[in-house]
């Protein structure tokens, strides 16, 4: 009985630590006063303020472009890619993984840092495609690692069953293979679109000066002060996760 | 067939010379040379200085307080989670994965609205007639940003693990004497340590070459070795020893990748975050 | 009450409140017997099991433990130790370490543990491999490792839960042998969970019969196969021929549309009964002699006898027996009174 009661204590101060920060930004967004700390009545006046915003409404446009477009992108390159690694010999594979890795492995501020050198040195200016460029080197990896088991997985012979049947290779790679591994590939993808949604430290070392994010956005933002409208736009950001989540969560269980 | 399919890696393979290893090889060059040209190993020299080994060392012993509040908080949690009913274990799991769907940069950013001067926790003391803490701006605020952010790294794997562990094991080792204590110390403990090891890996490498914390709970005097970089690149413009700098990061993350991986599971499959 | 190591008194076990997965059982274990729980998969074998071995606790009901009650004791403080079913031998640990587990929580002095250790991996016949991993070991080594590391503690009784369930027939065989030769060696009590008739049948002193949460009959296996108390027991264990009859009056019963002498009395005049017959108890005759006659349908050759399905007046008969007859042909069958095995209806 104690031991119960103690787990449930802790489960929610757990649960307090990690939402309190959350929860009070999303209170402070109502707020009328401008001041952290102080209740000033309730308001909607951030909310307003923001979708006049210039700056919030261009880092928002370039975080849904730059992540839909690498999403596609690295799901395509990912994905092929992880075709013809499963079918590399042992050597050439291992080393092909391991460089794959880097990017997973390596500091997120290597990987920005290097792909700033690598754009410079070769006067490619910081902006839009640079900044795109990074997001699909970073998402690629996760694509391939997400596909690569599925490929495992597969029944070596259903290609070649296929293919006995009469099937062409690419339309057995269509009709056979590819379904099998759709799993992998939308969870490559998914992968691919909330990594490039939440980047701050690659985007902020390949983003240039006319373009941002909402991370860079926000960063600026907050190293100036406390700005009321980035706790509106979270309240709206975290909504809009809260509301999709529900919504998968309610398609996967009328599913089953 | 086999052979054939193989070059549908070759553009992939492409991009990783001309987006991974061509940079990481400037990177390696700009390191090992001066401004105007020339080879040398001042930039590595520079950095064995007092003054960068104490940043090194502030980012080492930040990253490493961090990593031990988050298995220290986080395995019982895990626990917690792993002991609990079907239903209610899933609906925890997801609500430890939440706000972590929350972009990043907000959720420190409400750290500061927090713990601030005139932030939340200092108007409820004030409310009392106790007087301001100073929350922000030291230390203190770089770790609780650090646990805060990266706990969820430690309870998944060690929950993953524990979730997946035979119970008849422990039925087994209650059944040859052992009690609740010696259970855990022998059988619980031992075998949930790849979760462990990949959850110190995944708190501890993000945490040591992290430059958002510092530069916003820390307010930017607390100088971490990320801090460092991101200075010289974007500040100083001394792409020699920021070069060098992120150079010996990597090394040092990679060995310790090298040999964490060592302690893994050798049975899991390898890169399975969770 | 002093001759039985376990007694367990009206077990009742109901698991949410609802489905009572074992009802008033009642069911006493001596010493240094080897009892076996038979029965299908979810008839509450394995709870029994696990309520001795202190890992469920009965929602009704006492357990004794050499006349003491042992209902709330767990299982680390219990002198009964458990081979699991599929081992759950500590992967983290060699094999030397998994059988001093238990010995190492004792205190015991690290000499001694190394003897102990030694003198029952020689009992199970594995000394040579003391250092070798678990997942290096195959599937039945294990098994002997799972045995070596509960007896090891000298428990007063042991409990195998299906230990033999993974194994491949042929081994499953000699294991059957060698583990009734270890409990002879060590002298204690096994109480053995299967649903396999014939490893009951052939290594148990005692067996008890279960369906449904409940124990059907319990008695030497011979008394069990020869003499079963229901029509359940006795499809379970063996296969039978069951027919509808009539108990006419004592020592005469009707059944295949003509009436049989038997040894079975008290069924009371005009009952309706279930009647059972082995296969093996058929005697083939010609058809013009035979009490009854029927035409073989199949006849399939099993090494030792010929399995036959006979059809007679819509009826299906099994017979075993060291002759045969071409199929197509009709013979006869000759039952003997002592064979012919009467139950109550439906019981």
């Amino acid at each position: 009985m104690v031991i119960r009661s103690v787990k449930k204590i802790y489960t929610f101060l757990m649960f307090l630590f990690l939402y309190a920060p959350i929860i009070t930004l999303m209170i402070f967004s109502f707020n009328e006063s401008r001041s952290r700390g102080k209740w000033g009545g309730l308001t909607l006046r951030w909310y307003k303020e923001l979708f006049h915003d210039g700056v919030i409404k261009n880092a928002f446009y370039y975080t849904i472009v730059i992540a839909i477009f690498s999403a596609v992108i690295s799901t395509i390159i990912g994905t092929i890619a992880a075709v013809g690694i499963h079918n590399m010999s042992f050597l050439g594979k291992k080393v092909v993984l391991n460089i794959n890795y880097l990017p997973v492995l390596n500091p997120e501020i290597v990987t920005g840092v290097s792909l700033m050198t690598l754009f410079i040195f070769f006067k490619l200016e910081l902006g839009f495609l640079s900044m795109l460029l990074a997001h699909i080197t970073f998402c690629i990896p996760y694509v391939v690692l997400a596909v690569l088991p599925k490929l495992r997985q597969l029944n070596k012979h259903l290609a070649e069953a296929a293919m006995d049947l009469g099937a062409t290779p690419s339309y057995a790679f269509r009709k056979v293979i590819l379904p099998e591994i759709m799993p992998g590939i939308v969870t490559g993808a998914l992968m691919a679109f909330t990594l490039s949604i939440d980047d701050f430290v690659i985007s902020f070392f390949t983003a240039g000066r006319g373009v941002s994010n909402l991370s860079i956005t926000v960063y600026s933002m907050a190293r100036r002060g406390i700005n009321p409208r980035i706790n509106a736009l979270s309240t709206l950001m975290f909504s809009a996760i809260l509301i999709l989540l529900l919504i998968i969560n309610k398609r996967t269980v009328d599913q089953e | 067939m086999r052979t054939n399919q193989k070059i549908l890696a070759y553009p992939y393979i492409v991009w990783l010379i001309i987006f991974i290893v061509v940079p990481l090889i400037l990177v390696l060059y700009f390191s090992l040379s001066f401004r105007d040209g020339g080879i040398t190993l001042e930039n590595y020299r520079r950095f064995i200085s007092p003054v960068y080994g104490k940043v090194l060392y502030r980012s080492l012993k930040l990253a490493f307080i961090s990593t031990v509040f988050c298995l220290v908080l986080g395995y019982p949690m895990a626990m917690i989670i792993a002991g609990a009913d079907i239903t209610k274990r899933n609906l925890m799991v997801l609500l430890f994965v939440l706000p972590m769907w929350m972009n990043f940069l907000l959720r420190t950013y409400a750290w500061m609205t927090l713990l601030g001067k005139n932030g939340v926790i200092n108007n409820i003391l004030g409310y009392f007639n106790l007087p301001a803490l100073n929350l922000l701006y030291n230390n203190g605020a770089v770790i609780l940003g650090m646990v805060y952010n990266f706990i969820p790294f430690m309870v998944l794997p060690i929950y993953s693990v524990l979730a997946k562990m035979d119970k008849t094991l422990i039925e087994a080792a209650k059944d040859l004497g052992a009690n609740e204590i010696t259970v855990f110390r022998k059988i619980i403990f031992p075998l949930s340590l790849p979760g462990v090891i990949t959850g110190i890996t995944m708190v501890f490498m993000p945490a040591v070459s992290t430059f958002v914390i510092p530069k916003l709970l820390g307010g930017g005097q607390f100088m971490l070795i990320g801090n460092l970089v991101e200075q010289q690149f974007t500040y100083v413009y001394d792409w020699n020893f920021g070069s060098a700098i992120s150079i010996i990061m990597m090394v040092f993350i990679l060995i310790a990748m090298a040999i964490m991986a060592k302690y893994e599971d050798p049975m899991e499959e390898s890169g399975g975050l969770w | 009450m002093s001759q039985n190591i376990i007694d367990l008194k009206n077990i009742t076990k109901i698991y949410d409140g609802e489905t009572s997965v074992l009802d008033n059982i009642d069911l006493y274990i001596r010493k240094n017997e080897f009892l076996t729980l038979l029965g299908p998969s979810g008839c509450g074998k394995t709870t029994t099991l696990r309520i001795i071995g202190g890992f469920e606790y009965p929602t009704k009901g006492d357990v004794f433990f050499e006349g003491k009650r042992i209902n709330d004791l767990p299982p680390y403080k219990r002198q009964i130790n458990t081979v699991f079913q599929k081992y759950a031998l500590f992967p983290h640990m060699n094999i030397f370490e998994n059988i001093a587990f238990g010995l190492r929580i004792k205190k015991i002095s690290e000499r001694e543990i190394r003897t102990k250790v030694e003198e029952m991996l020689q009992l199970v016949g594995m000394e040579s491999f003391a250092k070798r991993t678990v997942d290096s070991l195959s599937g039945g080594q294990q098994q002997r490792v799972a045995i070596a590391r509960a007896l090891v503690n000298e428990p007063k009784v042991l409990l195998l839960d299906e230990p033999l369930g993974a194994l491949d027939l042929k081994l499953r065989k000699g294991m059957q042998i060698e583990l009734k030769k270890i409990q002879q060696e060590v002298g204690i009590t096994f109480v053995y969970v299967t649903h396999d008739q014939e490893e009951a049948l052939t290594m148990s002193d005692t067996i008890a019969v279960m369906s449904e949460g409940k124990i059907q009959q319990i008695g030497a296996p011979e008394d069990i196969y020869n003499e079963p108390k229901t029509a359940f027991i006795a499809d379970f264990i063996g296969e039978s021929n069951i027919v509808k009859g009539i108990m006419i009056k004592d020592y005469l019963v009707e059944f295949a549309d003509r009436t049989f002498v038997c040894v079975d009395r008290d069924f009371g005049e005009n009952t309706e009964v279930d009647v059972v017959v082995r296969p093996e108890d058929i005697e083939i005759t010609s058809a013009e002699t035979g009490m009854l006659k029927g035409k073989v349908i199949t006849s399939t050759f099993k090494g030792v006898h010929y399995e036959m399905i006979i059809k007679e007046d819509g009826r299906r008969w099994m017979i075993h027996s060291t002759i045969t007859a071409p199929v197509g042909s009709y013979i006869g069958m000759n039952i003997g009174p002592d064979l012919i095995h009467i139950m109550k209806r439906g019981a």
